[in-house]
């Protein structure tokens, strides 16, 4: 393949596919063409898209999270339930969920560097320990419904036209955009994902860079289960189970690579904007689920193997 | 098993030290004391006269030592001008002021990359070594450590790379460099210190020896004026 062929494709791959998928969906579905639909498509892939944002962190740090799914439905239900149970304030219970997120996040990246457990088996661990604990707390896998009327205002508020999720997750991309490309600490994140021992040579405290993109990744993992709960308006135990699936492919099909040092927070955008047209347009042809999961595993299979050909060949 | 036994080394300001030897021979365990990457059994530094300690690859930069090893040490998925500031980033990060003091370096010490946006993986190895060695030298440092600087490197390249080397002793600075290549430390050294088994076997001014008495006393031979 040409050089510049190449070339052309590897930056603009994204854009080309989702213009191609808006074509060809617009084609094969009436019901596609419409504001309302695409205001469900991104209010849809809002919640995914804040969880990749801390997915992208993570691997772009070199290390992988699959606790994601697990820690937005517990965050989900404890969110619930300080509202539901403990009548604490919207905003109060949003922050300790938030906080507990964070917390797992250190409890991820602490396990990692104190005792140098590879990231996938920590994460696995408490992917299973949180799953198991939003039952827990749950009494048994019931949902908290008894929730009060503001409670679903996150999920499925607006503020004027716009759905508060999508505002939401434009501050998130705002925010995080910023810190990886312009503090210090989110250079780091960069650095110790392309080469840790170089970074460390250098003083790059690597530790605590790490621990640093995981409080990150869990935080906003928390941030989405909450945002998913309010949808649902109710803390739902089994909730999130695609997450972690859609926000890693998400974020590869944006370009960051699984080895870390590289990726970028547009990419993983538009990577979670191309799954959630590739699902709303299976959805709206009425394509079993089950399909649908062969066509996620295929695209995820396919943009791992694009990547690579394209990253490695061109310069 | 004694990797260095009571080697004497000196380094004096503004000249180019060519540490030679063998495999085995020690080379990289006394740079590796210099850099604070092994701390020794026995012995003492001293810089500028006064004694120092060296524990660590931190205390020998703070004293402005600077190691590129090997394997350059470059972050692969950045650029040249990421790599170059590496550790010395303030607060917030104004890339366009970077880019701009980080291409004054790399012209200041001729070296040819034409875009430094490029991510150094996509460099070939003469200019990746360039940018690890322009990495090393800014910054006010005293002594510079190069270990195999001219290894992976092709004829063309290896030549700009030793010109580069000796522009740096103009800049007041004192170098060691560790190379195989006894064509190449004639090139640029002003003296060799030959190891051979974890001894020293002699310490030479250019002037005074030649590739061949070198060779002997790194192999162990005789040599006959």
């Amino acid at each position: 393949m040409n050089l510049r062929i190449k070339s052309f494709l590897k930056t603009y791959r994204l854009i080309i596919i989702l213009v191609l998928m808006i074509l060809v969906s617009s084609l094969v579905s009436e019901h596609f063409l419409s504001l309302n639909n695409f205001l469900n498509i991104i209010r849809q892939i809002s919640m995914v898209a804040i969880i990749a944002v801390g997915s992208t962190v993570i691997i772009v740090n070199g290390g992988i999270d699959l606790s994601v799914g697990s820690v937005a439905a517990f965050s989900g239900v404890l969110f619930a339930g300080l509202m539901a149970n403990n009548h604490l304030p919207m905003l109060i219970a949003i922050l300790i969920t938030l906080a507990v997120g964070a917390v797992v996040g250190f409890i991820n990246g602490g396990v990692m560097v104190s005792f140098s457990v590879p990231p996938f088996i920590v994460t696995l661990a408490t992917m299973y320990i949180f799953r198991g604990l939003a039952y827990i707390y749950t009494g048994g896998g019931y949902p908290i419904s008894n929730v009060p009327k503001n409670f679903d205002i996150l999920g499925r508020g607006y503020i004027g036209y716009i759905p508060v999720p999508i505002i939401i997750m434009v501050l998130v991309f705002i925010i995080f955009i910023w810190f990886l490309n312009y503090t210090k600490y989110g250079l780091y994140i960069y650095c110790v994902g392309g080469n840790e021992t170089a970074s460390k040579l250098f003083g790059v405290n690597v530790k605590l860079v790490k621990i640093v993109a995981y409080v990150m990744g869990s935080a906003l993992a928390s941030l989405g289960g909450v945002i998913l709960a309010s949808r649902l308006n109710s803390g739902q135990p089994a909730a999130g189970e695609n997450f972690l699936f859609m926000a890693i492919t998400a974020t590869i099909l944006g370009g960051t690579s699984l080895t870390g040092g590289e990726g970028t927070l547009v990419g993983t955008l538009l990577g979670a904007v191309i799954l959630g047209l590739l699902s709303n347009i299976l959805t709206l042809k009425n394509v079993s689920y089950f399909y649908q999961l062969v066509v996620q595993g295929l695209v995820l299979m396919a943009a791992v193997i694009l990547d690579v050909m394209l990253v490695k060949k061109t310069s | 098993m004694t990797a260095l036994d009571n080697v004497n080394f000196d380094l004096y300001k503004n000249e180019i030290l060519a540490l030679v030897g063998d495999n085995g021979a020690g080379k990289s365990t006394l740079i590796k004391i210099i850099s604070g990457a092994i701390v020794p059994d026995g012995g003492e530094i001293f810089l500028y006269g006064k004694r120092v300690e060296i524990n660590n690859p931190i205390d020998a930069k703070k004293l402005e030592i600077e190691t590129v090893y090997q394997d350059l040490a470059l972050i692969d998925t950045l650029d040249v001008t990421k790599n170059i500031f590496l550790g010395r980033e303030s607060g917030l990060l104004f890339h366009k002021r970077r880019q701009e003091i980080a291409r004054k370096i790399i012209d200041g010490l001729d070296i040819n990359i034409p875009d430094i946006r490029e991510k150094v993986r996509f460099l070939s190895g003469g200019q990746r070594q360039s940018v690890a060695i322009a990495r090393a030298t800014t910054f006010g440092k005293r002594i510079i450590i190069l270990d195999e600087p001219t290894a992976a490197l092709g004829v063309r390249e290896s030549k700009h790379i030793l010109e580069i080397i000796a522009s740096l002793k103009a800049r007041g600075l004192s170098i060691i460099i560790i190379t195989h290549n006894l064509e190449h430390a004639f090139f640029i050294s002003d003296r060799f210190f030959v190891l051979r088994n974890g001894k020293e076997v002699g310490v030479k001014e250019k002037e005074e020896t030649s590739v061949d008495e070198i060779v002997k006393m790194i192999t162990g031979g005789v040599f006959v004026k």
